[in-house]
């Protein structure tokens, strides 16, 4: 259930869920965007443009001109929480790794004492969630890593990392769908295509809510995957 | 397939295909872009008789010179613009914004550049020949993503249109100028973070457009805001017209290609009624904030909106 609904701007609310960040808020938060997209997409919500969360808000944007937002708070302060539901939205995956792409685990070893190998099966071995999707199109941010492998940024982040680069930052991972520039702990890449344009019906990979696992791959496999 | 085409002679220095945006899809990353200037894009294809939702080229500071290889086109371009019609017997049109113009086979159309503005629009009756992508023709080039491959318009580009004009008659629309430095601003989600002075500050000094701006964001230069809670906040998504104040101080405020989510805390945002007005301010530009309330925001939005449709009715051939 949220804590505070307020308007941020003349055509977005914010539902905030309160300040803690963990599986369950972030499922809350998971339950009511589910619900909300699937009311708008039923048609019973019209003007909603977006519904988007993240660890703790589900932020509505809509069309001023259709609807607004007393209308939006109504309908929210309407929802039964008790009737949401998780697991029936959410999808199980498996994405293939190869850590021979990776590019800090040497320091991440010094840093955290430990070997990469302890690294690396910590990793292979997280049931991840995934809490959120955004910045850009297809980008998962999830969780939660073990408290051992805890991180923080590159000092000094990089100008550009390729395409499928799987990173670690705090007890979240992450994986850039686009060679982009960033400053997390990359351990491995992905041939997974995050973002696929040519999947017009479902062009993105992960959804906020779904379960991700890791498995190992090597470079070979890497190169058929990629190629396909 | 139609085989009525342009062909780019020139692309400009940002030339997009535009619509009113990609929706359902910010949960996912994808951020809804569409016109920067959603009133200039309504007005571009009423005169040319199109459904209001009708992709249209948008361009930015200079336009692209583009040439009718085949067909007949009617062509209406939007916002403040300073363009020609170049007649295959070299005969040279000079063009007045908020009217069509037809286009015969070897014509040219040359916008020269947006003028005291940023982006102009090219509405073609009929429609531009081009492949949504999830329902819409807007162009996202940093994630590639619309017609064009996701790309800005190039050099040599074949652009096709999907129906020779047939109509010969001319129409034109009377679209007031605006000239105000004021733009009103509702309080953001963290507005308290900042100082009783950095308030007051920001919704009394001036603050200036840098050239640090594109469809993304607007940075301004000014009075630093102090901020006295915290410099981040949890990752959350984004709104059009949010204006966030990152560590440095200076607030950036961000715009139709805005990305889903971000960790800056944000002091105030844009309202609708303002934010057609706003993107059309070129960097060096000065501009003010002023505090309204949110019942107040959506009169105004709502009256605004009445003033386009007014704008749309309006529109007389010429005769």
């Amino acid at each position: 259930m949220f804590k505070k609904l307020n308007n941020i701007g003349d055509c977005g609310i914010v539902c905030d869920f309160g300040e803690e960040v963990n599986r369950e808020t972030n499922s809350n938060v998971i339950k009511l965007f589910h619900h909300v997209r699937e009311e708008v997409l039923k048609g019973s919500l019209n003007g909603i443009l977006n519904y988007t969360p993240s660890y703790n808000k589900l932020i509505i944007n809509f069309d001023l001109e259709k609807i607004n937002s007393s209308q939006i708070i109504d309908f929210l302060k309407s929802v039964d929480f008790s009737k949401l539901n998780l697991s029936q939205n959410s999808k199980k995956w498996t994405i293939p790794v190869c850590y021979d792409f990776e590019m800090d685990l040497e320091n991440m070893s010094k840093t955290l004492k430990m070997n990469k190998d302890e690294i690396i099966n910590i990793h292979l071995n997280t049931n991840f969630f995934v809490y959120m999707v955004g910045f850009i199109p297809g980008h998962p941010f999830m969780g939660d890593l073990n408290s051992k492998l805890f991180l923080n940024r590159l000092k000094t982040p990089r100008v550009t990392i390729p395409a499928g680069s799987v990173g670690i930052v705090e007890k979240f991972c992450n994986i850039y769908p686009y060679k982009s520039p960033g400053g997390w702990n990359i351990i491995g890449r992905t041939p997974a295509k995050l973002f696929d344009k040519k999947n017009e019906t479902s062009p993105c990979l992960l959804s906020p809510g779904d379960s991700v696992k890791f498995k190992s791959i090597s470079k070979e496999e890497f190169e058929k995957l990629a190629n396909e | 397939m139609s085989n009525y085409f342009f062909e780019v002679l020139r692309p400009g220095i940002n030339t997009t295909f535009q619509d009113k945006g990609r929706f359902h899809m910010q949960h996912l990353g994808v951020t809804p872009g569409g016109c920067m200037d959603l009133d200039s894009f309504s007005i571009a294809n009423a005169l040319v008789g199109n459904p209001l939702n009708e992709g249209v080229l948008e361009f930015a500071y200079q336009g692209p010179l583009l040439k009718l290889i085949k067909g007949r086109a009617k062509i209406a371009i939007t916002g403040s613009v300073i363009f020609q019609i170049i007649k295959s017997n070299k005969e040279v049109i000079s063009g007045k914004d908020n009217r069509t113009y037809d286009l015969d086979e070897g014509d040219q159309i040359d916008i020269l550049a947006t003028q005291q503005s940023a982006y102009g629009y090219m509405a073609l009756e009929g429609g531009f020949d081009i492949k949504p992508f999830c329902k819409s023709v807007s162009t996202l080039s940093r994630a590639e993503i619309g017609p064009n491959e996701g790309q800005k318009i190039k050099i040599n580009n074949k652009i096709n249109i999907r129906v020779n004009s047939k109509n010969k008659k001319n129409f034109s629309a009377k679209v007031p100028k605006k000239n105000k430095t004021k733009i009103r601003v509702l309080k953001g989600s963290q507005f308290d973070y900042f100082s009783k002075e950095s308030q007051k500050d920001f919704l009394s000094k001036e603050y200036k457009i840098s050239n640090l701006t594109d469809r993304m964001g607007m940075r301004l230069e000014g009075t630093v805001m102090k901020n006295i809670v915290n410099t981040n906040i949890r990752s959350e998504g984004i709104t059009k017209g949010a204006i966030q104040v990152p560590a440095d101080g200076q607030p950036i405020i961000l715009l139709t290609d805005y990305p889903t989510i971000g960790g800056y805390p944000k002091i105030a945002n844009v309202t609708s009624v303002d934010y057609n007005f706003l993107i059309q301010k070129t960097p060096g530009e000065k501009i003010f904030f002023e505090l309204i309330q949110l019942r107040e925001a959506e009169q105004l939005y709502k009256e605004h909106l009445n003033s386009i449709s007014e704008i749309v009715k309006n529109i007389k051939e010429i005769n």
